[in-house]
């Protein structure tokens, strides 16, 4: 298997057997060289499974599937391989299971594509078509030198994407041989020395892929969410969290970064969640196309699927299986974005599992090791520059999804991912319930990136003052509400009355966007900077208003202040020409009051 | 036995081994062969009690013994394994029936004609063959088909409390769920009670069992008195049942689970007896998964005409939306419906509390050519003015009304009057129009430049001079 270059390779091919069972966990005799994290194949139906603890002779394992009928003396045997995934052209528009299964090749009996609509237990297939072909291009000729990294060819993927074909980490040397034209994933394509390389690789899924360097964060993932980009901003390749109760919208919001972040590709991890909800990408994404391409936006996206009824192992899996695709395609040079939705039940996985193990338990049944887990996950995003030559740079940006129990943030899981992430979007089931969404608290969400200076440059020189009066302006407002929870409204002066009013636009006109809206779900940097600077006239003209002492309520009545609600329907193209007539008309009707 | 496959073709070897009993386990040893999860029988004194494998270790298998273990000895105590999973029968047959909380009749009807049966455990639904749900159900409710609208293949549950009318609300739901006239046929109610009290089941019987509606109503019955294990085999029996009528019979079932709370207090106990490591308060670190393996049973399959649509009742313990059972049922569903102490106390039937309800399949299944195009932007408004009519009511209650303003006392007048009218409905059936005028009636009475969340045409034409009559349809 020259394609592979897990720096581990196992003895292969020990058969021992089934002592004990507990659930998803199996202990196995005999196999004294067996190695951690080794993959190995439990019962006569061969379930597929992973070594997580040597005890003396035991060997305990997860096993990936349910374990039900498994009888104890049934073999299981050793793979002599990590748990890998498979890359190469194919992975784009397609949707696996926690360990990389195929779920639509999985689906399909003879010509009806939904024909085993059931997921059985024990079924397999390549988790990349073997019998597809793929045009070829080479970069390299016979006699040239490559080390890992380097790109040897190129496969037109999808209609977007061209597909790098790297050199794998650990191989260099001279070209002997290449092929070009029609090839399928695992034949050879270029030779270096006697070693044939193929389209197809693997790599552990535990492991991260070496990179030549870090590079700084300095530029941000932009989202055409106006919470975000405007006020929280992410950096590309930095890590964000997304804490919310249920019926917050985190999945919805997952879902418009899935559709609308300016990345290359998105790999999307729904862990543990429902299947109705991967049901209504599958039947969307094909549907949009990435405004900055064309393409539909499936061919841009993979997704991993473990739905919350299907095996809690292969959950544990399926936030590795989903990072190193992600790693794959940024050593190509790609911006990724990786969605993971929601940590919280990967960690539950990881609980369950500890808990049959029966560990010591820290914080909630959670196992000790929890945060260092989650450390390894958010620690795989960044800015990288890419091993070999052409000076590729890359990245891997993180958004985790949070559930909370009792959307209560101060649980292991949420503390932990604060940690770790450098963005944090925190939802509020309070403006859930108002149905202000997306329900991100501007109170206690922060960035730590600093990317007004991007910002700056690229949208307008005065993007940075604009956020700092935002924030400033709905951190007065919600003191402000405090009192008037106490005292009513009539108690404020008519300077803070306005600062009520400014905020109600902020909140309603501006901050709330519609995921379902066709035009309002994406909004421009641009169109963002016009919105905000509509709303700062608003609140000026208003305050040199009540300083003549026109009456608030009188203000608040004015017809022209309605005007800005229509501002999320706006065109791109018409934007500025809307936004400067807007801002004249408020300028002017309200100094006629 | 209802759930043994055929008769002399099962693996039987038995034996008398038994080191452990309390509570709802055993432990026996020389169990070799057997297999984790499968069925056997514990025979003692001439009585078979069914139980199910926890574990294996070596040669011991830890059993749950479905049917209560009091009365068992060590010496006289053999158990015999069968070689095969839970199975419950399934098939047409079923329909009209009572059974059970394990699938066996208990109405004194004749013996089940199954078609097969079935391991209870199901598989999981492959992502890429669902079908995504998007067909409105009219339940006649107008808390629910005007705000919180319930599709065909969602799961909603009912979040309710100790003492406020779920089961009534279930069972309305159940009897008015509107399917076109030519589907009535395909129409079916999989009703399973778990650890329902004889009140409770009395009351259900009388619901389902009587006349016409038991012909379309499977009803399987596990009491409270009834040994807490058997209420996990239950609602998998149930759902079983439900899957074969729906994907392979083309039949649309609703299936209502109760009370999801004496199910995780089974679940619990067994937990406990087992001496797990606990989770949030006392319940098993794994109750996510295992809920999870009921409820993702709902849906819809490509190119299957049938759908399981499921609808749970959940008891809150102190009427506590926080607590481990509620929530975690939160983060599995499409939605759900609570039901407010509050509003029962004062009356108004059914109690939904529609601001923390809520529907995530709603707007897959509304709008032009499903219900009406303006269902989304009314619904949004109502939101909307609701959340600000009940915040000045609690400001109203610190400084009183005087403080308010004209418009400000608009808002808590419509705050009032949805509730007392739209919600408050009693027993009376709404159709989606009916719904939705009402919901004009009550948004005329807001100032005509704050109804910000719906498209000024709708606005004309819905609550615009002329519009009293019923506009058409599309």
């Amino acid at each position: 298997m020259t394609e592979t270059r897990a720096p581990v390779r196992g003895q292969a091919a020990d058969v021992g057997t089934v002592h004990a069972v507990s659930g998803p966990v199996v202990t196995a005799r005999g196999l004294p060289a067996a190695r951690l994290y080794n993959v190995v194949l439990v019962g006569h139906a061969r379930l597929p499974g992973e070594v997580i603890r040597l005890d003396a002779g035991d060997a305990v394992v997860q096993v990936y599937e349910d374990t039900a009928g498994l009888a104890v003396g049934e073999p299981v045997a050793d793979t002599g391989e990590q748990l890998q995934v498979e890359l190469g052209p194919g992975l784009l528009g397609s949707i696996f299971d926690g360990i990389q299964r195929p779920l639509t090749t999985l689906a399909r009996r003879a010509d009806d594509p939904v024909g085993e609509p059931m997921i059985e237990r024990g079924a397999s297939a390549p988790s990349l078509d073997r019998s597809r072909a793929w045009l070829f291009e080479p970069d390299v000729a016979e006699g040239d030198e490559v080390s890992a990294g380097d790109v040897l060819g190129t496969v037109q993927e999808t209609g977007a994407l061209g597909h790098r074909v790297l050199v794998p980490p650990g191989v260099a040397g001279a070209v002997t041989r290449v092929a070009r034209g029609q090839v399928r994933v695992d034949e050879p394509v270029v030779w270096i020395g006697a070693e044939p390389l193929t389209l197809l690789s693997r790599w552990p899924v535990r492991l991260r892929r070496p990179i030549a360097r870090r590079l700084a964060l300095d530029q941000p993932l932009v989202t055409g969410q106006r919470a975000i980009d405007s006020l929280f901003p992410i950096a590309r390749g930095g890590a964000a969290t997304i804490p919310g109760g249920f019926g917050t919208g985190k999945t919805v919001l997952e879902q418009s970064l899935a559709k609308w972040s300016h990345a290359d590709v998105i790999v999307y991890v729904a862990c543990g969640e429902r299947g109705n909800e991967l049901t209504e990408m599958l039947d969307e994404f094909p549907t949009l196309t990435d405004p900055r391409t064309g393409s539909p936006l499936l061919e841009r996206t993979v997704i991993i699927a473990n739905t919350s009824n299907m095996p809690v192992a292969a959950r544990e899996a399926s936030i590795y299986t989903g990072i190193t695709i992600a790693e794959y395609f940024r050593d190509q040079g790609r911006d990724v974005a990786v969605l993971a939705d929601s940590t919280s039940r990967w960690g539950e996985a990881l609980r369950e599992v500890s808990s049959r193990l029966e560990e010591m338990p820290a914080e909630e049944g959670y196992p000790a090791y929890l945060s260092t887990r989650l450390a390894e996950f958010y620690e795989r995003a960044g800015a990288v520059a890419c091993l070999g030559g052409g000076e590729r740079t890359g990245s891997v940006s993180i958004v985790g999804a949070v559930s909370p129990a009792g959307g209560d943030f101060s649980e292991p899981i949420t503390q932990h991912s604060l940690r770790l992430a450098g963005t944090f979007w925190g939802l509020d089931t309070n403006l859930a319930r108002r149905r202000h969404f997306p329900a991100i608290d501007w109170n206690r969400s922060y960035t730590l990136y600093d990317l007004d200076a991007w910002f700056d440059d690229e949208v307008a020189p005065d993007w940075h003052a604009q956020r700092a009066w935002v924030l400033q302006l709905l951190q007065q407002e919600s003191s402000l509400l405090e009192i008037v929870q106490l005292l009513g409204a009539d108690s404020l002066a008519p300077a803070e009355r306005v600062v009520l009013e400014t905020g109600r636009l902020l909140r309603e006109d501006f901050l709330q966007q519609s995921a379902f809206d066709d035009v309002d779900a994406y909004c421009a940097l641009p169109k963002q900077h016009q919105m905000l600077r509509v709303v700062h006239a608003a609140h000026d003209a208003m305050a040199a208003a009540v300083a003549r002492d026109v009456p608030v309520e009188t203000l608040a009545a004015a017809p022209v202040l309605r005007e800005p609600a229509r501002m999320r329907s706006w065109p791109d193209a018409e934007v500025a020409g809307n936004a400067d007539a807007l801002v004249e008309r408020i300028r002017h009707d309200l100094e006629e009051l | 036995m209802t759930t043994a496959k055929g008769d002399t073709t099962l693996l039987t070897v038995e034996h008398e081994t038994v080191s452990y009993v309390a509570g709802p386990l055993l432990v026996a040893g020389q169990m070799t062969g057997v297999g984790y999860d499968e069925l056997v029988e514990v025979v003692s004194d001439g009585r078979v009690r069914r139980g199910r494998v926890l574990a294996l270790e070596g040669d011991r298998a830890v059993v749950q013994v479905l049917d209560g273990t009091t009365g068992l000895s060590l010496p006289g105590t053999r158990v015999r394994t069968r070689g095969e999973v839970a199975r419950v029968a399934v098939g047409d047959d079923l329909v009209g029936r009572i059974l059970d909380g394990s699938g066996t009749p208990m109405d004194g009807g004749p013996p089940l004609r199954a078609v097969e049966y079935r391991d209870v455990n199901g598989a999981p639904i492959n992502p890429v063959a669902r079908n995504h749900p998007s067909e409105f159900i009219e339940t006649g409710v107008s808390a629910i088909d005007g705000l919180n609208t319930l599709v065909r293949g969602q799961k909603l549950p009912i979040f309710s409390g100790f003492g406020l009318p779920a089961a009534e609300l279930a069972a309305q739901i159940a009897s008015d769920a509107a399917v076109p006239a030519a589907a009535e046929d395909a129409f079916v109610v999989v009703f399973a009670a778990m650890g329902v009290t004889q009140r409770e089941a009395a009351f259900f019987r009388s619901t389902f069992a009587g006349s016409a509606a038991l012909e379309r109503t499977v009803l399987f019955l596990n009491t409270a008195e009834d040994p807490a294990v058997e209420r996990l085999l239950t609602p998998r029996a149930a759902l079983t049942v439900a899957e074969h009528l729906a994907f392979d019979r083309g039949r649309h079932v609703l299936v209502v689970l109760t009370d999801i709370t004496n199910y995780c207090e089974a679940l619990r106990e067994l937990s406990a007896a087992r001496e797990e490591i606990p989770g949030r308060r006392g319940y098993p670190g794994y109750m996510y998964t295992d809920l999870a393996s009921l409820f993702e049973r709902a849906g819809r399959i490509r190119g299957r005409a049938g759908s399981v649509t499921q609808l749970m009742i959940l008891s809150m313990p102190d009427d506590d939306i926080t607590h481990p059972i509620p929530d975690l049922t939160g983060y599995i569903t499409e939605g759900q419906i609570v039901l407010s102490r509050e509003l029962d106390r004062r009356g108004i039937s059914p109690p939904i509390d529609v601001l923390p309800s809520l529907s995530r399949l709603m707007n897959a299944g509304i709008g032009a050519g499903k219900t009406r195009e303006d269902h989304r932007a009314v619904a949004d408004q109502l939101y909307a003015a609701l959340a600000r009519g009940r915040d000045l009511r609690r400001l109203v209650s610190i400084v009183g009304e005087a403080a308010l303003s004209e418009t400000e006392r608009r808002y808590l007048a419509f705050a009032d009057s949805f509730e007392q009218t739209l919600v408050n409905q009693g027993a009376t059936r709404r159709t989606i129009e009916q719904t939705l005028e009402l919901a004009w009636t009550l948004l005329r009475d807001l100032p005509p430049d704050d109804l910000k969340r719906i498209d000024p045409a709708l606005v004309e034409r819905y609550a615009g001079p002329g519009a009293t009559v019923d506009p058409p349809t599309a």
